[in-house]
């Protein structure tokens, strides 16, 4: 009908230049930023102890020890988005590290398939936080509480006194935590293996999308049709699964599992992914940058010894650097929303359309 | 599935015929019916609170009717969610826009359909080019990589229709799509419905603008208190008709307030600005006066009231009490300078649900009542039970929690929690939102005799006829700014409706007129 003039067409305000939008994701990229720090502790720490980096050894430590913490924030990182949290992580990962040992001391399967025994196990164990929380509608943080202290609970009442030695496991598999290929440690490659796989579907799969959708609005996600309820099961499957694979990691790496493995490492697991940028209310935030603040994490506890700061401060800086993530969020997005406020009521927009050039084009159109 | 949405077969494309559906003890539907074919934009009217929104949304899969006939394209259906509902062909834009805030705006669009390349990986690139020519169509310029935070309400509105366009469904519904909209945006909405409509599709088109649904729509179905009323062609009918048909009584009859005697200014507000959200507001309201704040839902309104009692804070301005400053931010000291405040959602901001009726209506005033840092359950009883006498809260005993009342009764308990502070100015947000009829027309009485016996009445309402049987003057809130300051006399639905669309700078056109420029 109406003939839009060409005055009409320019309501809203344009979108910056691709080139200043690119510097602005730079700018804002909190993967970068937080890889910008892991380098700059590494260099400082290495000015001080040159085999802290040099030395193959510390190559080496550099690389595979945060190997575990990476799978299990990767894993985190899928169930925070979705506007959730996982607790039960460490206790999975315990129970799930015995298991494999079990395995190779009882039944003398060949290792493939002990990994596959012990990662379908965490993932078992996932479904079950999957089903309460996404059918119970109870919040996940006291349902992963729960089943932290009754995965652990079975754990303990299973193993008694009894500890899995590095003696009983085959030598083969022990090798898996010192093997390297190309220097690389292979666990730190199978990491990062398991790190590229789940990072690419949730950025080009549907239902990976959805997981994010879920996270920024529940009701909005409901009223899209999405299935909620489906995707939030997966979601602490992949993590209870990640969690078995972090449990096998932990038999290759250390050989012996007590009682005490994988003790409150979900902590370190959520500390990772929120200094990695992963929005704790869900809805944005990359395995990327979780799995970066994990090494960021692994290596200042390995780092600050070196450098001459008293084990005290070590907790301390860990947690500051989590506050710090979190008040750099906060001051962000209240930027964020006060320039969008400002550019609504300066720009180009709907207030300085005049007040009756829709009902003159009505007009002029009969 | 192209084709399916033909006419032609003989069968309406959507038939809902007595369908009702109850919350607990509120009935929002009694017997809706609404008979839609291909081919056609069907206008469905009613005041606030008819079951419009209800029919809309038990045809979206979100509620499950409790009876009647539900029939889409001639096979019965009950739709158990919206992907459901969505699968069968049916595409709803809602009153209020439900997006993803963190994702981006073309992500929105096609969340759970993206397009997708080999591997079932999303082709992101296709994705923005079909969002890019999803926004030409409808003639606005929005970037599809940006999220969709911070989007103003009439660009989350124009990816809400787009995102149901890109369904290319057999029904699309609307649940007033223009509210935020501007005149050339709305124009390019009527074209693509208009469009859609030569498909062959069938559109319901919910508004109360009815400039617009006679200048949009082929039929109108009228609804009331949460029944069928009538249907009609629009060349059969006339604005008159549908408003005393949507109305079925006399507006004084509903709303009594009677004239009382102005006094003083009690509440002066100077330059209130948030930026954003509101600018440069400025009133006064006297005892005695009942001011509405009117305007479209999300204009503002319910901001300022906040900004003013101190929950919000606010960029620059004042607020005075009898001639005070109030402390900005603080809501004790709103309270201290005699503010009471209802919000708009008693249960979760208005009232304890699970508390008794006494300890709700004790709870503001609770400072005074304790002796040596105590408080008895005979003391808050004591304390409650003239108020609640006095406004006639019906309920056995004051021990009763307030979850298990009616609205009316819960919103009588909010106010008699706000009275017992004694308050000079009291601030209503909603006041009758989802309380039946009946109880309406007392909680009006109440305010009326609040403003008889002294009492600054600020009400915010989206009701117009409340609005215009309650309020000694009207203030019409239009995208965060006052856009008009009308007295009794002058506030009709014409000049209130043009100021809080934001089309009042001409002079208000008549009713009649305006139909002939239709005809």
């Amino acid at each position: 009908m109406s003939t839009i003039t060409p005055d009409a067409i320019e309501v809203r305000p344009s979108a910056l230049s691709p080139g200043r939008r690119a510097l602005g994701t730079v700018l804002r990229s909190r993967e970068l930023a937080v890889a910008l720090v892991l380098v700059a502790l590494v260099a400082l720490t290495t000015t001080k102890s040159s085999s802290f980096l040099l030395g193959s050894d510390g190559w080496r430590s550099l690389l595979v020890n945060p190997s575990i913490l990476i799978v299990l924030a990767v894993g985190q990182t899928v169930v925070i988005v979705t506007r959730n949290v996982d607790l039960s992580v460490g206790s999975t990962l315990g129970l799930t590290a015995y298991l494999t040992g079990r395995l190779f001391l009882d039944t003398g399967l060949p290792a493939p398939v002990v990994v596959l025994v012990a990662v379908a196990a965490g993932a078992g164990l996932g479904l079950v936080n999957g089903i309460l929380v996404a059918f119970g509608k109870v919040p996940a943080l006291v349902i992963t509480l729960g089943t932290l202290y009754i995965y652990r609970g079975i754990f303990l009442s299973w193993a008694g006194s009894d500890r899995v030695n590095a003696g009983d496991i085959p030598s083969d598999f022990l090798r898996l935590g010192t093997a390297q290929v190309l220097t690389v440690p292979v666990l730190t490659i199978v990491a990062l293996v398991v790190l590229g796989l789940v990072g690419y579907h949730l950025q080009t799969a549907r239902s990976g999308r959805e997981l994010y959708a879920i996270g920024s609005d529940p009701d909005a996600a409901v009223l899209y049709g999405l299935p909620v309820a489906r995707r939030v099961l997966f979601a602490f499957m992949v993590s209870g699964a990640l969690a078995g694979l972090a449990g096998v990691f932990y038999v290759a790496r250390y050989g012996t599992v007590s009682s005490n493995a994988g003790l409150s490492i979900e902590l370190q697991a959520v500390g990772a992914a929120v200094i990695g940028g992963v929005a704790i209310f869900g809805g944005s935030g990359t395995v990327w940058g979780a799995s970066i603040g994990a090494a960021l994490l692994v290596t200042i506890n390995s780092a600050l010894p070196v450098l001459g700061i008293s084990d005290f401060w070590q907790r301390a800086v860990v947690g500051a650097l989590i506050l710090a993530a979190v008040v750099l969020d906060r001051v962000l997005s209240a930027r964020q929303a006060r320039r969008l406020a400002v550019a609504r009521d300066v720009g180009p927009g709907h207030l300085v359309i005049e007040p009756n050039a829709g009902a003159g084009d009505k007009e002029a159109a009969r | 599935m192209p084709g399916t949405w033909e006419a032609g077969e003989g069968w309406p494309t959507l038939e809902l015929r007595d369908v009702a559906k109850s919350f607990g003890a509120v009935a929002a539907l009694r017997s809706g019916t609404l008979v839609v074919h291909g081919g056609s934009i069907h206008a469905l009217v009613g005041e606030n609170g008819a079951g419009k929104s209800t029919l809309v949304k038990i045809v979206a899969g979100v509620h499950r009717r409790d009876g009647g006939v539900f029939r889409f394209q001639g096979r019965d259906v009950d739709f158990g969610s919206t992907a459901e509902s969505k699968a069968n062909g049916i595409a709803v834009i809602y009153q209020e826009p439900t997006l993803f805030p963190d994702l981006s705006v073309a992500e929105n669009i096609f969340m759970g359909r993206q397009p997708l390349r080999a591997g079932r990986r999303i082709d992101r690139a296709r994705m923005y080019a079909e969002s890019t020519a999803l926004f030409a169509r409808l003639g606005v310029e929005i970037d599809p990589r940006r999220p969709a935070r911070g989007l103003s309400i009439a660009d989350q509105q124009i990816i809400e229709i787009a995102k149901a366009i890109s369904l290319d469904a057999a029904l699309l519904v609307m649940d007033e799509p223009t509210a935020a909209l501007s005149g050339v945006e709305v124009d390019r909405l009527f074209a693509v419905a208009r469009s859609l409509r030569d498909e062959g599709r069938a559109l319901v088109f919910i508004s109360h603008r009815f400039d617009e649904v006679f200048d949009l729509c082929d039929t109108v179905t009228v609804m009331r208190d949460g029944a069928y009323v009538s249907t009609d062609a629009i060349a059969d009918t006339s604005v008159d008709q549908i408003v005393a048909r949507m109305v079925g009584r006399e507006v004084a009859e509903l709303f009594p307030k009677t004239p009382a005697e102005i006094g003083d200014v009690v509440l002066e507000v100077r330059g209130l600005q948030r930026t954003g959200v509101f600018h440069d507001v400025s009133f006064d309201v006297r005892a005695g006066e009942i001011v509405a704040l009117a305007g479209l839902v999300g204009a503002g309104r319910s901001e300022i009231a906040r900004a003013v009692f101190g929950v919000d804070r606010y960029d620059a301005g004042e607020v005075r009490m009898a001639g005070r400053r109030v402390r900005p931010g603080r809501p004790r000291a709103a309270i201290g300078a005699g503010i009471a405040f209802v919000p708009e959602d008693r249960r979760q901001q208005g009232l304890v649900v699970d508390g008794s009726v006494a300890r709700n209506v004790a709870s503001v005033v609770r400072g005074r009542l304790d002796r040596a840092g105590l408080l008895t359950n005979r003391m808050e009883n004591r304390a409650a039970a003239p108020w609640a006498g006095r406004l006639e809260v019906k309920t056995n005993a004051l021990d009763m929690a307030a979850t298990t009342m009616s609205g009316g009764n819960q919103q009588k308990v909010v106010l008699a929690k706000w009275l017992a502070t004694e308050p000079k100015l009291l601030i209503v947000d909603e006041p009758t939102r989802g309380i039946d009829v009946g109880t309406k027309a007392e909680v009006h009485r109440l305010l009326s005799d609040l403003a008889g016996q002294g009492l600054a009445i600020v009400m915010i309402s989206s009701e117009l006829p409340e609005v215009l049987g309650m309020a000694d003057r009207v203030l019409v809130v239009h995208e965060g700014r006052i856009t008009a300051d009308l007295s009794r006399a002058e506030a009709t639905p014409e000049s209130v409706m043009h100021a809080a669309t934001g089309s009042s700078a001409g002079p208000p056109v008549p009713a009649t007129n305006r139909q002939e420029v239709k005809a």
